[in-house]
């Protein structure tokens, strides 16, 4: 998928396995996984000849912000899926009691 | 007769202990104890509130409650209810009926919050495999390459621990390791299970405050009950700063209306949490917790028992 990404226009089986010079993958098995990215929706093929040429569907950054996204934005069903280490508060507010803690902690040391 | 009255009774105990429940003060001080009140308290009122409503819409209850309910409705779809209904019937088939909507509202709102819940985690679990990678600062967590601080645990049977690069620049290793030993808590008491029937509750009543005052409070305490297992490995101020650090820096959607007020309240859940941490009450005395616990027992136990067993 990163090559797919890192590529500025679609690609065949052969270029992809041809970046892929630091595992040595079989063509078919590479023509598998892209086959499988596109049925999941990640890729976008079309026909070039006898040959099909692979593209990303959208750009790592859109997905990187839709995985965000459903873990930040905690309102309906993603509140289940995920648990948050804890929420986003009113910035001044968590701020506040950041400052008193860390004034706390220098004089319990001091 | 008496059977629905002991009913009506439970199912009103129900909702006020958990309006009594949501802002007392010394669950925090045990949280695992209230949790399990919390449970008993939400079964036990949907026990009470499903056979009230059955119990009136059922004529006699000589074979308990539930197999009387279940006769009575054999002997309507049996053709009895082509005859002519008094209004005494009438009424009472209207309680069955809403009775038994009542059921499956609450049997098909978990199901469909579960449902979804799952097909939220695959999502992430797919996305996770393409984008994340690992790093030596964080063993055992994936990271994703975002700017904000993001950390939350993905739950389930493949769980995983999700934290942003964001978080890895914001966070000291020690607040990284105080937020990994909070996190590992949640995968390890599958705490996403605990909450699950009380965020169908809120799906399902999301109108009543009740539900919602239940969801906050439970929501509140899991969190509460997993600091203090991180505390176990961790002290309690690195996990105080890296809430504070990760809560201040976590911003990033704008809240706005209803929204707004909710997260002012959430800095007040926050606030909560810290000092617990840094001025930790002493948990409950053993006998508190027993009262606790028989309180639990009978929640459940007496709606149940009187659904069975023939009066």
């Amino acid at each position: 998928m990163d090559v797919l990404w890192e590529a500025p226009e679609s690609l065949t089986v052969r270029q992809v396995s041809g970046q892929l010079t630091e595992r040595d993958l079989a063509h078919t098995t590479v023509m598998t996984v892209l086959d499988r990215l596109s049925k999941k929706g990640f890729a976008r093929r079309q026909r070039d000849g006898r040959a099909w040429r692979y593209r990303a569907a959208e750009s790592r950054e859109a997905y990187v912000t839709e995985l965000m996204l459903s873990a930040l934005d905690q309102t309906g069903d993603r509140q289940a899926a995920l648990a948050r280490f804890v929420r986003s508060v009113s910035g001044s507010e968590a701020r506040a009691l950041l400052n008193a803690l860390e004034a706390l902690g220098e004089g319990s040391k001091g | 007769m008496t059977a629905v009255l002991v009913l009506a009774a439970v199912a009103a105990a129900c909702v006020q202990a958990s309006s009594t429940l949501s802002v007392a003060c010394w669950p925090r001080r045990s949280p695992a104890a209230a949790i399990v009140l919390w449970q008993a308290i939400g079964l036990g009122w949907g026990l009470a509130a499903v056979g009230t409503l059955i119990g009136l819409g059922t004529a006699t209850h000589r074979s308990g409650l539930a197999g009387s309910a279940l006769s009575q409705v054999a002997g309507f779809l049996d053709g009895r209810a082509h005859a002519p209904l008094g209004f005494l019937a009438a009424a009472r088939l209207v309680c069955l009926a809403a009775g038994l909507v009542l059921l499956s509202l609450l049997v098909g709102v978990l199901l469909s919050v579960s449902t979804a819940v799952l097909r939220a985690r695959q999502r992430q679990r797919v996305l996770l495999s393409l984008l994340a990678h690992g790093d030596p600062k964080v063993p055992g967590a994936l990271v994703v390459d975002y700017p904000a601080a993001a950390a939350y645990c993905l739950p389930g049977l493949h769980s995983a621990i999700v934290i942003s690069a964001g978080t890895l620049d914001l966070l000291d290793s020690d607040e990284l390791a105080a937020v990994l030993a909070h996190e590992r808590a949640h995968l390890r008491e599958r705490h996403d299970l605990v909450l699950l029937p009380f965020i169908a509750l809120l799906h399902g009543f999301g109108w009543s405050r009740a539900a919602r005052q239940a969801h906050r409070a439970v929501a509140l305490l899991v969190e509460m009950h997993a600091d203090d297992r991180a505390l176990r490995q961790r002290p309690a101020r690195e996990l105080a700063t890296a809430l504070l650090r990760v809560g201040a820096a976590g911003g990033g959607l704008a809240p706005s209306g209803a929204l707004a007020a909710i997260e002012a309240d959430l800095g007040g859940e926050v606030a909560a949490r810290v000092t617990r941490l840094l001025r930790p009450a002493p948990s409950l005395s053993a006998p508190a917790l027993a009262l606790v616990g028989l309180a639990a027992v009978l929640a459940v136990i007496v709606p149940a028992a009187v659904l069975v067993i023939p009066f």
